[in-house]
């Protein structure tokens, strides 16, 4: 349902809104044919794309494709692109829906290694952080934190790639992708330096909450229990501190990695990996409205199911929200 | 007993806390013995020391920002200046402390069964299973019906009568020598606070153990105490057995916890007489007598209340010790003769 | 949204660059050693080859910042994509791959000889050469060649291909090409009398065919394998490489074509194994990977980008290995004389002399990446071109008196007010309106700047005359390139007042001389090069003194040099490094 409204709501803003500021089909229809052009090829072209149906004719095309498919005259052939056919490219002429799920494994590797790293690297800095408030350590870290929520990926991003790959050469290069399944070194190799980039950004962001949310939960009442206990003081500050204070970390974590899924832009971008990000923009860039509803639609989908698997671990973390 | 030193012995302990505003002297001189199987009350109203005391015993305080000396010997132990691992494995097992309210002492993520196994398993090395039978017994013994089904169970799927029950059991699952309950019944309902009690009074017979009630309740104490130390500004001012703390009381603040002692026979409009005032800051005591300020006879003191600290000295009752300027035979007068009557009226 | 994002990229990569370049010029040194003997100096590929040698072998790693138009020859129409097809796909002629101005010029590829012209120049006749052959092994015949040129015609099926065919060649009226239009007889407009002989028959004269015949849409494509919108896929080779592996939008790879014979082929070395290409890769990170050489070419050839421009600015080692060719487009603005008071001459003349050329090369990016300043219309690499200036100033910055004579003359002594209309997607354009709207000020010529949306620029504002009329758009910022180096390609859309339409939609917005039509007119059929060249140079004399274009710079391009790579030039044809040409060091 809520995927529904997206889409009528992406198909909207990409199809609807040209038209409402003075857009007619030609004019829609000359992004798609070459600079030498004539109107005849032009209102050809409007008259194949569908641009003179009504919109909601436009729509419901679209909507019936992803259910039962659709035909695409080639020319020479016919393709028939099958359910769940999510449109068919207007400038590359594929279906959209196997160009999704060839790059889903690129943003899936990416966010995956990124998110262990950064919650690695967010969680032990800001629980050694708030337990050491106000020390060296602490002013260091929330200091480099500060520097990495501040400094956007496509600036670090060039950075690192300048400095650790092409002036050290320790790091592979931009657009060296390589799926895991070729070769799980070179995989790794690849994505190292996006990871870390990545990783940077988010372990700041995730060191500031970790911080906040331990010093908030070493306050409590239940720490206080834990120590006359006699635990030892690590399991006092993990099993006690850092298990309580997890929880509205794995809310945010839930809604950023969802997010990702849908495609990390400017890493993507930056590294010029093909992901679903580099995807979107490269589809923005030429205007390949289906490839833009395709991929919109996907990353509502992992932000929606992102935050129904939230919703349903909180139930799993904290026992208080469980029903019943 | 070597040196016939009593069980627990406090000596000269003063907790300071500096800060950017100055020092805040939470506990500043504090003296006390007390055996097994008996039962000390320290009275005092938020802010004078008396949970900072108990936690200092336990060793729970941020060793970085706080200052302690003095002595406290448990079992012929000094704790102030051992290990913090040393005191930590006797924190628990040979010390344990009951919390005000169970509901924010408990972790809210983890079962009732799980936060008492944990708490045996710390000082003894058996096997979860072994630890879990103990936690059912322990549920048991206070009285928590159906113990092996609701050891499962989340606090907050407990009453609050049942939390402090199982707040107990998980105090008392390593048989503690010494128990330290804070505030243990302020949480509760009338009713359940009257059980609670019971409980703890049964229990400490059982285990024949020191027991330490930390409260501003002086009905509390007059359930449960043997002795009562009457704590102010950080300060112990009048130290006696309950029975000479409520028949021959001679701190004037000791006077005004009496008058505002809820009591069964009168009504409750009449029945809360406050201490007119707040309590001091920690940071700038009084000078002299830290309750010269609100206390009504100040004036009798002949200036001495306002410009020296009394010292705490030998009063009317067997081990009954005071901290005010007015003579012995004053303070008895005043009491018999002007408060005694007005509480009973 | 996306423009905006890669400028904040442009603009912080240049700081990081900035900042980092100290670090990276002791790598370029032990980089330039390498590349054999020859000595790295700025332009030192551009009108020799560079490193010359035969050795054979290697890869060659290319990347496009972009994805690429199409790899269909039937439908690609980009310059770089021209010059790299010529790997793998050989058209009736091609533009020689030599380095200076006979790159210029075409040459026999898949045919024997350059065209045969008869019946005035309305008849053109190629022979195929024997022992051609598909990467399949068939031989390639005239049939082929035609099927390939028909199905170009297709404009539903491609239709960002050029259209010169459909527009020259005398079809059958409503011909759609061999999908649509199946079965039907397309003997008026090309036969293959015998499998060796193709015979284009166009509707009127046209001398310059030959440069229709080097368009990659004679390509021969084998009408068996041909899958229409889908034959970018999977591309028959006629040349020394063949498709390896294609994956759309990201990567292609090419490699050696055993079926290529080097005997039925002179002009092509085939020295690498193999060629490489990534697509959609991030523009800057191109520019450093190239630097550091991690990369051989940015395939697209149009230069670095402004963050490199200022590192390489700055940096005599980095410049040293670029090159900076001029390419053939010209920036340029016109002046409307249907706008009053431009419809007297001396008031556009006073505009031709008031304007600051060197504030138009700045607001362009320089003389490096900005482009050359020029009084003429035609590029210097254009066949015929003559270099003059009819309105010049000591400096280029403009003639302030004589810009006042001129206006005296006009009857607008005090000068006069009028608007000046660019594309408001395009800073550069902004920033020439700028520089323009300074310079005539000193003459009293007031000018209002008005933005338009490039999307709609000439269809419904600076091309559309009735609109330009209305809205008294007296001059509007335009540019052009041709799709080859002769003077109809880079002539026949700007100057001719044909190719005006009420409705909009032209490029020319200003010049409506009879006389120069004629002229057009008379070159194209005209079949004897020499003969023809010598009008392009007359026809833009002739538009300048008519002062209703005002030329500002003939663009230009910084290429870095591929260190690791031999026989680098750059092809006067594609204004690049010729693709066909490289070895690997």
């Amino acid at each position: 349902m809520l995927l529904f409204i997206i889409s009528a709501a992406t198909f909207g803003i990409f199809y609807l809104i040209p038209r409402l500021v003075g857009a007619t089909p030609e004019t829609l229809a000359t992004r798609y044919v070459g600079r030498a052009a004539t109107p005849e090829t032009v209102h050809l072209i409007a008259e194949k794309l569908g641009f003179y149906d009504p919109l909601w004719l436009q729509y419901g095309r679209w909507v019936k494709a992803i259910f039962v498919g659709a035909d695409y005259n080639l020319g020479a052939t016919v393709e028939h692109c099958p359910a769940p056919c999510f449109g068919y490219s207007f400038i590359t002429k594929q279906p959209v829906w196997p160009e999704l799920v060839d790059r889903l494994p690129v943003t899936l590797s990416l966010a995956i290694g990124a998110a262990i790293l950064w919650l690695l690297l967010g969680l032990s800095i800001g629980t050694l952080s708030a337990l050491r408030r106000g020390s060296f350590l602490d002013r260091s870290a929330m200091t480099f934190s500060l520097a990495g929520v501040s400094m956007p990926i496509f600036f670090t991003g060039m950075v690192s790639l300048l400095v650790f790959s092409y002036t050290l050469d320790w790091t592979a290069p931009g657009g060296s992708y390589t799926p895991f399944t070729e070769s799980p070194s070179e995989w790794a190799y690849a994505l190292l330096l996006p990871w870390l980039v990545l990783a940077l950004q988010f372990s700041a962001q995730y060191a500031r909450l970790t911080r906040a949310g331990m010093l908030e939960t070493m306050g409590e009442d239940y720490i206080r229990t834990a120590r006359a206990k006699g635990l030892r003081e690590r399991d006092v500050n993990v099993k006690h501190g850092l298990r309580a204070a997890l929880t509205p970390i794995l809310t945010i974590f839930g809604l950023d990695f969802g997010l990702l899924l849908g495609g990390a832009v400017l890493t993507e971008q930056v590294f010029s990996l093909p992901g679903l990000g580099k995807y979107a923009v490269d589809a923005i860039t030429n205007n390949d409205l289906p490839k833009v509803l395709g991929v919109t639609l996907m990353a509502a989908f992992f932000v929606v199911v992102a935050n129904l698997i939230v919703d349903l671990l909180y139930a799993v973390v904290d026992p208080r929200v469980r029903l019943g | 007993m070597p040196d016939g030193q009593a069980f627990l012995e406090v000596k000269d302990l003063k907790i300071h806390f500096p800060t950017d505003d100055g020092v805040v002297r939470s506990v500043d001189g504090l003296n006390f013995k007390l055996e097994r199987g008996k039962t000390l009350g320290i009275v005092g109203e938020s802010g004078s020391g008396k949970s900072v005391t108990s936690l200092g015993i336990l060793g729970i305080y941020n060793h970085r920002n706080s200052k302690i000396s003095g002595e406290i010997w448990l079992d012929g132990k000094e704790i102030v200046s051992a290990s913090q691992d040393d005191v930590r494995k006797l924190r628990g097992n040979q010390m344990a402390m009951i919390f005000q309210d169970p509901l924010s002492a408990m972790h809210p993520y983890y079962t009732v069964g799980h936060q008492i196994v944990e708490a045996y398993r710390v000082h003894h090395n058996v096997s979860k299973k072994v630890a879990r039978k103990h936690a059912v017994d322990m549920l048991g013994r206070v009285g928590i019906p159906q113990p092996d089904r609701r050891v499962d169970d989340y606090p907050h799927q407990f009453s609050g009568g049942m939390r402090q029950r199982a707040m107990i059991a998980m105090a008392l699952v390593n048989d503690p020598h010494l128990l330290i309950a804070d505030e243990p019944t302020t949480a509760l309902d009338v009713t359940v606070q009257a059980q609670i009690m019971d409980l703890m009074h049964d229990l400490q017979a059982e285990f024949n153990s020191a027991l330490i009630v930390i409260t501003h309740d002086l009905g509390v104490v007059a359930e449960l105490a043997d002795d009562v130390l009457v704590m102010y500004g950080g300060r112990c001012i009048e130290y006696a057995s309950a029975a000479t703390i409520f028949e021959q009381p001679e701190h004037p603040y000791t006077w005004g916890l009496l008058g505002s002692m809820p009591r069964m026979d009168r009504p409750v409009q009449e029945r809360l007489v406050p201490i007119a005032g707040s309590p001091p800051s920690l940071i700038n005591l009084p000078k002299g007598c830290a309750f010269s300020p609100r206390c009504v006879y100040e004036e009798r003191t002949g200036g001495l209340g306002t410009t020296v600290v009394p010292e705490l000295t030998r009063a009317g009752g067997t081990n009954h010790l005071v901290r005010c300027h007015l003579p012995t035979e004053e303070r008895q007068r005043l009491w018999v003769e002007e408060v005694k009557p007005k509480l009973e009226a | 949204m996306m423009r905006k994002s890669r400028a904040l990229v442009a603009g912080t990569a240049a700081l990081a660059l900035t900042l980092s370049a100290a670090a990276c010029g002791g790598s370029d040194d032990k980089g330039s050693d390498s590349s054999g003997g020859a000595k790295p100096e700025f332009n030192a590929a551009l009108t020799q080859v560079y490193n010359p040698s035969d050795k054979k072998g290697g890869t060659i790693r290319l990347a496009n910042s972009g994805d690429w138009d199409t790899l269909d020859p039937g439908e690609t129409y980009y310059g770089y994509s021209w010059n790299f097809l010529r790997l793998y796909g050989r058209g009736l002629l091609m533009f020689k791959p030599v380095p200076g101005a006979e790159g210029n010029t075409v040459t026999p590829d898949l045919a024997e000889g350059l065209g045969t012209p008869s019946d005035g120049g309305k008849t053109w006749t190629y022979k195929i050469r024997k022992g051609v052959k598909f990467e399949d092994g068939t031989e390639v015949t005239s049939k082929d060649v035609k099927y390939a040129v028909l199905r170009s015609i297709d404009k539903e099926t491609f239709p960002n291909g050029p259209a010169y065919f459909e527009g020259f060649l005398n079809l059958p009226a409503g011909y759609k090409g061999p999908y649509k239009s199946k079965g039907v007889n397309t003997d008026s407009a090309i036969t293959t009398p015998d499998d060796q002989t193709i015979v284009f028959h166009l509707k009127q004269a046209f001398g310059g065919f030959d440069y229709f015949a080097a368009l990659p849409q004679t390509v021969p494509v084998p009408e068996a394998k041909d899958t229409g919108a889908k034959y970018k896929e999977h591309v028959v080779s006629t040349g020394p490489y063949k498709f390896e592996t294609n994956e759309l939008g990201k990567s292609f790879k090419l490699v050696r074509n055993d079926k290529w014979d080097a005997a039925t082929d002179p002009n092509r070395k085939a020295l690498p194994d193999a060629y490489e290409v990534q697509l959609n890769v991030n523009a800057d990170d191109i520019d450093n990977r190239l630097l550091s050489g991690d990369l051989d070419v940015d395939v697209v050839g149009t230069g670095v980008q402004p963050a490199t421009l200022g590192r390489v600015v700055g940096d005599p080692t980095l410049k040293a290995s670029t090159d900076n060719p001029t390419l053939a487009r010209l920036w340029y603005t016109s002046i409307n004389p249907t706008v009053a008071p431009l419809d007297n001459i001396d008031c556009r003349k006073a505009i031709e002399y008031a304007a600051d050329k060197v504030g138009y090369q700045t607001a362009y990016g320089g003389p490096l990446a900005g482009g050359e300043i020029t009084g003429t219309i035609l590029p210097p690499m254009i066949p015929g071109y003559e270099k003059f200036d009819l309105y010049p100033s000591a400096d280029g910055t403009g003639d302030v008196a004589k810009a006042k004579e001129h206006l005296a003359a006009c009857g607008q002594p005090n000068g006069f007010e009028t608007n000046i209309a660019y594309r408001a997607e395009r800073p550069k354009e902004k920033a020439t309106a700028e520089a323009l709207q300074q310079s005539l000020a000193r003459v009293g010529i007031k000018l209002t700047l008005k933005p338009f949306p490039q999307g709609d620029y000439f269809s419904q504002y600076a091309g559309n005359p009735p609109y330009v009329k209305n809205n008294k758009l007296g001059m509007n910022l335009n540019g052009w390139g041709a799709d080859w180096n002769d003077g109809f390609g880079f002539l026949s859309q700007i100057v001719d007042s044909r190719v005006i339409r009420e409705t909009g939609g032209s490029s020319n917005t200003s010049v409506r001389i009879p006389e120069v039509d004629q002229l057009l007119d008379k070159a194209s059929a005209e079949t004897d090069a020499a003969k023809r060249d010598a009008y392009w140079a007359q026809i833009d004399k002739r538009v300048m003194e008519e002062a209703v274009i005002l030329p500002g710079v003939t663009a230009k391009s910084l290429l870095i040099r591929p260190k690791t790579l031999t026989n680098v030039f750059v092809s006067d044809a594609y204004n690049m490094y010729d693709y066909l040409s490289l070895g690997v060091a």
